[in-house]
């Protein structure tokens, strides 16, 4: 190797370098400009709030469980809500994700328009899903339910073309080579390949929208949340940890029965 | 009968696969097509029943034009050409029986397809078909669990089931053991001379070839460069096929034990 272009190489290497020193730098600027924006470093209120804090956290002691009988019917919509939100996005997922995924797609213009379609509904958070259906269809589940299945459509959606995508296109084409029509293809050459991720993706997503619903009810769309916010407003501190605690217990039943739904599908 | 006249492709990339191809197989006749890997044997079977569109020529079965057709024509068509692959192409998740039944997709309607409800003279036959390709018992099993062998045999039995008109067959015994992959390429022979149809088989094996085709092709970077019978294939055509150097190599590779064996074939 020639003296000039060994020079070249360590200069290239060099200027590497510098360009990636620079670049963390900048991040750390950036991160630092944040936290002293939202006062992380702000000592005189954070040594105000950590008594604070403790004197909160005094308050909440011991949980107080004795309403424990009106949280049942709420728990039971954040369910109900779950279940509901994970099957409308499940059901409006499967024909979407045929048509957001490039392999089963019937046409360029679906197949960008579903795609935005999905970008634009995990866009939403669903709590501002939920405001709107408030507005919408009043309080209550129903309000939950459709902003959990809507914001869920976006994801589940998402998975399922690209499990879709991934389909091996070897029996899909020996399936098409048979002379089957396009609805033919997807139901015996591409779904039966695809149904397992599908169920798991499913089962995976309800976990998630458990989580989801128990915090609906903050914004009025039903579920337990609403009885969290009703403690909240009325400084009902004990009450507030034990429907927390209420809330951590459901969540860890519904994940541990959510795996093993998975772990009998694989 | 199946007619091909100056069949030419070139890909999207530019790349021209088959530069004007012309072959006319008469009746119930087993065809081999030999060419080294690139020579574009793939794309002419696939071209047949338009896996991949030709660019130009005609290709004419039963006097039908292939080439002109639309959608639901092409699918009317493709009814008919049975298809058999090197990876087998089942759909590992479903029962051998399902497998072969998939052969019918195009003859039943999408609702009959969606609840699995085949016609009983469908099921019937499948069974008689299972049966005659020695899975006989395998039914309910899953394709995954199978052995290549077997696989492929569950694959020529779903071709089988669309009472094919011709059957187009791309390296059904490239991924199998010499043994195994001589039964299925008798099995595939005698099958098509039993239904009385054309059989076009793509083939590395020169010497498995020669030894069960009653007519060989020969494909080099696209052009038919040899088209006779199994005694004519000499080191002369050989050599036109695989350029002068190569054709040792590609024998002596994929058809060492065939190669006396080949002999005796020709021979009865
Ligand atoms: N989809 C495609 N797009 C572009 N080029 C392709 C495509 N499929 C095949 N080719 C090219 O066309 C030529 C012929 O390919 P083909 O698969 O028909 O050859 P083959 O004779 O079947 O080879 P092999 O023995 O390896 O299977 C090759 O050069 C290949 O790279
Ligand atoms: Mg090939």
């Amino acid at each position: 190797m020639s003296e000039r272009s060994h020079d070249a190489i360590l200069a290239t290497e060099r200027a590497r370098r510098y360009r990636a020193g620079g670049a963390l730098l900048a991040l750390l600027a950036v991160i630092a400009a944040a936290g002293h924006y939202v006062g992380v470093f702000d000592g005189a209120r954070l040594a105000q709030g950590v008594p604070a804090l403790l004197e909160l956290m005094g308050n909440m002691l011991p949980p107080d469980f004795t309403g424990w009988q009106d949280w049942i019917a709420p728990l039971i919509d954040t369910l109900a809500m779950s279940v509901a939100g994970t099957a409308i996005a499940v059901i409006a997922s499967v024909p979407l994700a045929f048509c957001a995924a490039r392999n089963t797609t019937p046409s360029a213009a679906l197949y960008h328009g579903t795609r935005n379609l999905l970008n634009f509904l995990r866009t939403v958070p669903e709590l501002i899903m939920g405001i709107l259906f408030v507005a919408a269809v009043g309080f209550g589940p129903l309000a939950g339910v459709l902003a959990v299945g809507l914001h869920s459509i976006g994801m589940v959606g998402k998975f399922f073309a690209e499990t879709v995508e991934h389909a091996d296109p070897a029996p899909i084409e020996a399936v098409r080579a048979t002379g089957a029509g396009p609805a033919q293809v997807i139901w015996h050459g591409v779904l039966p390949q695809v149904l397992p991720r599908f169920l798991d993706v499913s089962v995976y997503r309800w976990e998630y929208n458990f989580r989801a619903s128990t915090v609906m009810g903050l914004v009025g769309a039903g579920g337990i949340g609403f009885e969290l916010i009703g403690s909240l407003r009325i400084l009902a501190y004990r009450e507030v940890f034990a429907i927390l605690l209420v809330i951590l217990a459901t969540v860890i039943v519904v994940d541990g029965i959510g795996s093993a739904l998975r772990r009998r599908i694989q | 009968m199946l007619e091909i006249d100056n069949l030419t492709k070139t890909y999207a990339d530019g790349l021209q696969a088959l530069r004007g191809c012309s072959l006319t197989v008469p009746g119930a006749e087993v065809v081999a097509v030999i060419g080294p890997s690139g020579a574009g044997k793939s794309t002419f079977i696939r071209c047949i029943n338009r896996l991949v569109t030709p660019t130009g020529g005609s290709i004419r079965l039963d006097g039908t034009e292939l080439t002109a057709l639309g959608e639901r024509g092409l699918r009317g068509v493709r009814r008919h050409i049975g298809m058999i692959f090197q990876e087998y192409n089942l759909i590992e998740r479903l029962t051998v029986m399902e497998n072969v039944l998939a052969g019918r997709l195009g003859a039943v309607s999408f609702m009959q397809a969606l609840l699995r409800r085949f016609p009983q003279a469908d099921v019937d036959r499948a069974f008689e078909l299972l049966a005659r390709v020695g899975l006989e018992g395998y039914e309910n099993s899953r394709a995954d669990a199978l052995s290549g062998g077997q696989r492929q045999r569950v694959g020529i039995a779903r071709a089988l089931m669309q009472e094919p008109r011709l059957l187009l067959v791309d390296e059904p015994t490239s991924s199998l053991d010499p043994k195994v992959a001589r039964s299925i390429l008798a099995l595939i022979c005698e099958l098509a001379s039993e239904l009385g149809i054309p059989a076009l088989i793509n083939i590395h094996d020169v010497g498995l070839a020669l030894r069960f085709a009653r007519r060989v092709i020969g494909l080099s970077a696209g052009e038919i460069v040899f088209d006779g019978a199994p005694a004519e294939v000499d080191e002369a055509a050989l050599s036109r096929i695989y350029g002068a150097d190569d054709w040792r190599d590609a024998f002596r590779q994929e058809g060492e034990e065939d190669r006396h064996v080949a002999g005796e074939g020709m021979a009865s």
